[in-house]
């Protein structure tokens, strides 16, 4: 019943106290405002590397070679070659949820063609990997299944090879040496930018991976196998029926260790996120930090006019104030603060980050979520921070706070 | 003739019939101590502040409290005025006894049935003449819309001369207008009782005669007021004067010789005008 006119009492004596009020608000404003910019900027980064994982593909499990030891030096992954094509072809044939498979053999060689030359990674893939990758031809067309069977003589380039080997020059149907053997260029692939790691992923050659082992990197054995599942949820289930289907092949007894890895996407994204959340959480808690000094701010300004309103707290509670509406006075007074500040701060926030990402290029993503979390967390701090002076104020003896100098 | 300062607008007080059936009623004791004690404890020392004091106030009566400093007048006034309970005995105001009430219970008691007003005002800063009127409506059992608040403190305001500065804060008023201010306050929840604590111990002699014909004329339209002083020339505005000292009743007489602010104006406008001359 009281509550209407407690809010009253609160109103006015914020009113009465206009400059102060208004500079305990900017504590605030000054910390909501940084959450919001901070989470906003840390968000936006992640958002950034979560687009560059996804154009690794979606759903996509890798299987990677194991590591063999000889003579006691050991090769790392993929150095043991313990990845058949019958691997790929078993996995392709008895896993249901498997839609693509690619099998991968990596490597390096000098390229060249008319009087450039130029030294980059030579994929051997097959054609499943651009549905994999998501990966599209700007011009001509990809390698076929026929091509992969026949191990032709064909390759896609990716568009900073195209830029360094043949200049302003269409590629497409012309002839690029690769270790010296020529193969035709079938089709250039439309630019995908940076990797994560920092690699240019169009510095690239893509081709048949019969034709890398037996023309470039030589052997019999596939480094990775590239496998797309059709949902996200099928992801876990298929890793474990790969695992075992793999484990029978190879006549891995039980307890004894796999010779070769299965990884999903998921995993690699994760990794690769780690890190743009540590940046995020960091941002986030120095904006934090800031956020609680602006509490601090009220607690201060709050005790301190607490004992500047001694004497009034005493004229309230003489003529019939009780101790509770003393209480809901002062936190009311510290939470309209809060949240009023918290509103403002909100504004700033949007506001810096706009500025901050047109002016330094940096990507934000303010979500609504963050704004009512920042909103309900500045609240929180004015009843958090407003609760012990306001505590101190209830408790007054109306005597002494009357005979307060 | 001498007016105070435009206080010549008759005091409507609400419920004005009601309480004179009720005085029949209740036989005319408003307040009641029955051998009330105070002792202070200040660590291992108890200082007794009231020891003993029995006392009668009839509604409509008009005492002041007299005693020198340590006499236990302001203890006995923190009783009265229900912001204490008494260490022993038993305090009955309008029949109701409070002695034993809790901390909000008393504050709803000050609420409802006393009227404060205190030597240095006690007005809130920074804040109009009708807000600082308003505020123990705000903390009442009635709600009231902000045009009822607004319409009671101005209506009081108006019964003690200050009609037009509604608006006025504290520190645009002279002290006269601020202790008016304050009485206003007090009376604006028809109060059983108006505590009065030194209410003339800040103002010049002038405005301090003002203060009591106020309090004259408040108590001939049948208030009761309890008032505190060290001054005897105040004390003679009221009709009764008790006397303390170590915490005792030493006095309680009839005033003899009743001043009357209407005549004490007068003769000090008189008496300066013949300086002048």
């Amino acid at each position: 019943m009281r509550v209407g006119s407690t809010f009253n009492v609160a109103f006015r004596a914020l009113r009465r106290n206009k400059l102060r009020s208004a500079l305990t608000a900017l504590g605030i404003i000054i910390g909501v405002g940084a959450v919001i910019a901070m989470v906003g900027i840390g968000s936006g980064a992640k958002a950034q590397v979560e687009a560059q994982i996804a154009s690794l593909g979606q759903n996509v499990i890798v299987i990677s070679s194991g590591s063999t030891t000889s003579s006691g030096i050991r090769t790392g992954w993929g150095g043991a070659g313990t990845l058949k094509i019958e691997d790929a072809e078993a996995i392709r044939r008895e896993v249901p949820s498997v839609t693509a498979v690619s099998e991968e053999v990596p490597s390096t060689a000098q390229i060249a063609a008319g009087n450039q030359n130029w030294f980059t990674r030579v994929m051997g893939e097959s054609p499943d990997y651009f549905d994999i990758r998501q990966w599209l031809l700007a011009e001509g067309a990809p390698f076929t299944a026929q091509d992969v069977r026949s191990a032709n003589k064909v390759c896609v380039i990716g568009q900073t090879t195209a830029t360094q080997v043949f200049g302003n020059d269409d590629p497409v149907g012309q002839t690029l040496r690769i270790k010296n053997v020529p193969f035709i260029v079938s089709g250039v692939l439309t630019p995908k930018g940076l990797s994560i790691q920092g690699t240019d992923q169009d510095d690239v050659v893509v081709m048949p991976y019969t034709s890398a082992m037996k023309r470039v990197a030589g052997g019999t054995t596939l480094r990775n196998i590239n496998v797309q599942v059709a949902n996200a949820t099928d992801l876990e289930p298929a890793q474990q029926q790969i695992t075992s289907l793999l484990r029978q092949r190879h006549n891995i007894r039980a307890g004894r260790d796999d010779d070769f890895t299965v990884r999903n996407q998921q995993e690699i994204a994760e990794a690769a996120t780690a890190t743009a959340d540590v940046m995020a959480g960091l941002l986030g808690a120095i904006a934090g930090v800031s956020l609680v000094v602006g509490g601090i701010g009220i607690m201060n300004i709050m005790l301190v006019s607490v004992t500047e309103r001694t004497r009034e707290i005493g004229t309230r509670m003489a003529v019939g104030a009780h101790g509770r509406d003393i209480l809901t006075q002062f936190l009311i007074e510290a939470v309209s603060l809060s949240s009023v500040g918290g509103l403002l701060g909100i504004i700033l926030g949007i506001v810096a980050s706009k500025i901050l990402s047109a002016i330094k290029h940096w990507p934000s993503l303010i979500s609504p979520g963050s704004i009512v979390l920042a909103f309900l967390f500045s609240a929180a701090v004015g009843i958090f921070f407003g609760f012990y002076p306001a505590r101190k104020a209830a408790a007054l003896d109306p005597i002494e706070a009357l005979r307060y100098e | 003739m001498p007016t105070f300062g435009g206080f010549a607008a008759p005091i409507t007080i609400e419920q004005g019939t009601a309480r004179s059936t009720l005085l029949v009623m209740n036989n005319g004791t408003v307040v009641k101590l029955m051998d009330v004690h105070k002792t202070y404890r200040t660590g291992e020392v108890e200082v007794p502040a009231v020891r003993g004091v029995s006392l009668e106030i009839k509604r409509g009566e008009f005492v002041a409290l007299m005693g020198a400093s340590g006499s236990g007048k302001s203890t006995l006034m923190n009783l009265l005025g229900c912001l204490d309970r008494p260490t022993r005995g038993q305090y009955l105001l309008d029949n109701t006894d409070v002695s034993h009430l809790n901390r909000d219970q008393l504050a709803d008691i000050r609420n409802g049935k006393l009227g404060f007003v205190f030597q240095s005002f006690n007005l809130l800063p920074r804040t109009s003449a009708r807000e600082n009127v308003e505020l123990p409506l705000l903390y009442g059992r009635h709600q009231l819309s902000n045009q009822q608040l607004r319409e009671r403190a101005d209506r009081v305001l108006a019964s003690v001369g200050l009609q037009g500065r509604e608006e006025h804060h504290p520190s645009q008023l002279s002290g006269g207008q601020q202790q008016r201010v304050a009485i206003a306050r007090a009376l604006i929840n028809d109060p059983e009782v108006l505590l009065a604590d030194e209410p003339t111990g800040n103002l010049d002699s002038r405005t301090s005669i003002e203060i009591m014909g106020i309090f004259q004329e408040l108590n001939g339209r049948g208030i009761t007021i309890v008032m505190v002083t060290h001054e005897s020339d105040i004390a003679a505005y009221a009709q009764r004067n008790v006397v303390l000292r170590d915490g005792l009743v030493l006095n309680d007489f009839a005033v003899a010789e009743r001043r009357n602010a209407v005549v004490e104006m007068e003769r000090l406008t008189t008496s300066a005008r013949d300086e002048r001359e």
